[in-house]
């Protein structure tokens, strides 16, 4: 096999610092936003005691589903031995650390206490899996990091594929801990069902390898380097039977909701008649994240088309996002049956009623900042160390 | 180099000793005193021999009352949480904390209008406290479920597992409180049935109270565990269920003709 060098991402400095600016200048307006919700309260944000969870968590279990997926170029170059991925490895390793870093922040600056992060880091109440997953997010960059030195170093070599099915292994148990999340509520129709687990670590496969596909091209593109057509048409296959399989995964919880009538009324919200929530599924889950990035993907007449597998990774970001905002605020829109059988005719705080939820500025801001502190650091990472093989033409020998 | 200066300082070496040891007697001593004080006031104020419960009469229950949610709030210093400034009053209704709300239903099939007040149901195997990442939300040897908030981080994954809605989020700072009942922004909070009064050897709570002095008896408040408890005797006789039975939560709240 041909040898493999890696360099730092080359480009002007000029060119390089106003990319950090621009990034720079929405970060500090993520932190702006912050600053007013924190001090202010949470009265300014769209969010409610009836939707507890809004825009904020949308953006932060986007990224931190993501983070996990992105993860798994490299595991299939190291776990399972697919030599067309392994010189990937390095980047997706830290572009999965950037995602997770992004998504936290964001899910700790919406606390209405991050002051007290200490205590969330000092105190834990083992049965609930949030204490789990913050055990399961420090371990993952502690892993992943291990990891990535083994790639870089010498030194680590013997380590590598240790470390490499142990990150692959904490990288699953990570997105089940997050699917759990909503899996272990029970009281919600539209959680309370296993199968959450399982449906976001697919989710985390589609997403994360949409995210390497875009950053991945892109940075070529920056630093004018090549990528081979059989790398782009493994990674789009591979990415076609992704997402396939989130839409499969779909399938099956919308179906076996379906079969109980007891979840009768959360189906008909989110399939017909949730308004902007069944818009948002039918149209951006499924169409926009779904069909049209398969028919990018498979069809013949986009087969040589590099734009089209960029704008396909774009779609199934953007489908993946209402994906979560289905999950995340859908869920709590929809009310949860507290008396069976009885209508509420009054109620002071809003039993029986679809709630409503109307994201403010300051929650996008904080929720976008996420994505950008993700990217920078893989901007700063790539400039910085040796992340990317210098080509990735395709091998003389597949 | 001279001999002398080759030996170690010795003053130097006890001033340093000495002042780790005080510096960690200070930093160490009041969390372990606190931490004893805590200890006595709460196996005195809380057993395992007591679950403070009760019963809701809905056929009892007032159309048009709302004596305990005015008791509940004057009780805790609800009604001094006020809306901020320029805030619409439609968002800031969603927004208030309500430890106890008054909800009527109807009868889907029969039509029978019924009226109850709704709280938190101080379950025996409360999914709040299960999901609490910090242990926060927990509940007492006597069964009151409640929230520490001296670290409670606000993440609100207790009010996404409740299946009572039960529980508020103080959405903005609070100029004003009760001393029995203190409040902060960005923490979670729910009906303690009252722990203050319990503990300071009042057997009731302020809804129960008011409740009966609007002459509707409608909540019968007390030791669940106590055979003689006036509660317990009501139970014993009533056909009285728990909301959301199918969760298998046992909840220290139980209502008649829901």
């Amino acid at each position: 096999m041909e040898k493999i060098n890696y360099r730092e991402l080359g480009c002007e400095s000029p060119r390089f610092w106003t990319g950090m600016g621009v990034m720079a200048f929405l970060i500090l307006l993520a932190l702006v936003s912050v600053y007013h919700m924190e001090h202010n309260g949470h009265y300014v944000t769209g969010m409610t005691n009836q939707i507890v969870w809004g825009l904020p968590h949308v953006f932060a279990i986007f990224l931190i589903v993501a983070a996990s997926g992105a993860l798994n170029v490299a595991s299939i170059g190291s776990v399972f031995g697919g030599p067309m991925y392994k010189p990937l490895g390095r980047f997706s390793s830290i572009l999965a650390i950037a995602l997770l870093a992004g998504g936290l922040m964001v899910l700790v600056l919406d606390l209405g206490r991050p002051d007290r992060l200490i205590i969330a880091m000092t105190k834990y109440n083992f049965k609930s899996i949030f204490a789990w997953n913050i055990y399961l997010y420090t371990g993952f960059f502690v892993i992943v990091g291990f990891y990535l030195w083994a790639m870089i170093d010498r030194k680590g070599k013997a380590l590598y594929r240790p470390l490499g099915i142990t990150a692959f292994l904490w990288r699953l148990a990570l997105t089940t801990g997050t699917g759990s999340i909503f899996g272990f509520l029970v009281a919600r129709e539209a959680y309370d069902a296993a199968i959450m687990a399982p449906m976001f670590i697919i989710m985390s496969f589609s997403y994360g390898l949409a995210f390497f596909i875009i950053t991945l091209m892109a940075a070529y593109w920056w630093d004018d380097r090549k990528i081979g057509d059989v790398r782009i048409a493994k990674l789009r296959n591979l990415l076609g039977v992704f997402v396939a399989a989130v839409l499969y995964f779909a399938t099956v919880y919308h179906l076996s909701n379906l079969y109980i009538t007891q979840h009768h009324g959360i189906e008909n919200f989110i399939l017909l008649e949730g308004g902007v929530y069944t818009k948002m599924f039918w149209i951006g889950q499924v169409l926009i994240g779904g069909v049209i990035p398969l028919f990018l993907i498979y069809s013949p007449a986009f087969s040589a088309s590099r734009f089209a597998v960029m704008a396909a990774s774009v779609l199934v970001l953007v489908g993946g996002f209402f994906q979560i905002y289905v999950i995340v605020i859908g869920g709590q829109a929809f009310p949860m049956t507290l008396f069976p059988g009885k209508e509420v005719v009054e109620s002071s705080f809003f039993d029986g009623m679809v709630n409503s939820y109307v994201p403010t500025l300051p929650e996008a801001m904080l929720g976008f900042g996420g994505v950008v502190v993700a990217m920078t650091i893989v901007a700063v990472a790539a400039r910085m160390f040796p992340m990317l093989p210098d080509s990735l033409e395709d091998p003389d020998s597949i | 180099m001279s001999n002398r200066k080759q030996q170690p300082d010795m003053k130097r070496r006890e001033f340093l000793t000495k002042s780790v040891i005080a510096a960690s007697t200070a930093t160490i001593a009041p969390g372990v005193l606190l931490t004893t004080a805590d200890a006595n006031a709460a196996t005195k104020a809380a057993s395992s021999n007591t679950r403070w419960g009760m019963l809701i009469y809905t056929n009892k229950c007032a159309d048009g009352c709302s004596s305990c949610v005015s008791a509940c709030e004057k009780e805790n210093g609800i009604d001094l949480v006020k809306k901020p400034e320029g805030h619409s009053d439609a968002m800031w209704d969603e927004q208030r904390p309500q430890w106890i709300r008054k909800v009527k239903l109807k009868d889907t099939q029969t039509g029978m209008v019924s009226n109850l007040p709704l709280m938190c149901q101080h379950c025996e195997e409360a999914p709040c406290v299960d999901v609490c990442p910090t242990g926060a939300s927990f509940k007492r040897a006597d069964g009151i479920v409640m929230v520490d908030r001296h670290i409670c981080i606000g993440c609100r994954y207790c009010m996404m597992a409740c299946p009572y809605k039960a529980r508020s989020f103080i959405h903005a700072d609070v100029a004003e409180q009760v001393v029995e009942s203190p409040r902060g922004k960005g923490c979670v909070e729910a009906c303690n049935l009252c722990a203050n009064r319990l503990d300071a050897g009042d057997g009731n709570t302020a809804c129960a109270e008011a409740c009966s002095k609007e002459g509707h008896n409608a909540i019968v408040f007390g030791d669940l565990k106590d055979p003689n408890s006036a509660v317990s005797k009501v139970l014993k006789q009533s056909h009285s269920r728990q909301l959301r039975e199918d969760l298998k939560l046992n909840t220290a709240v139980r209502y008649t003709n829901v």
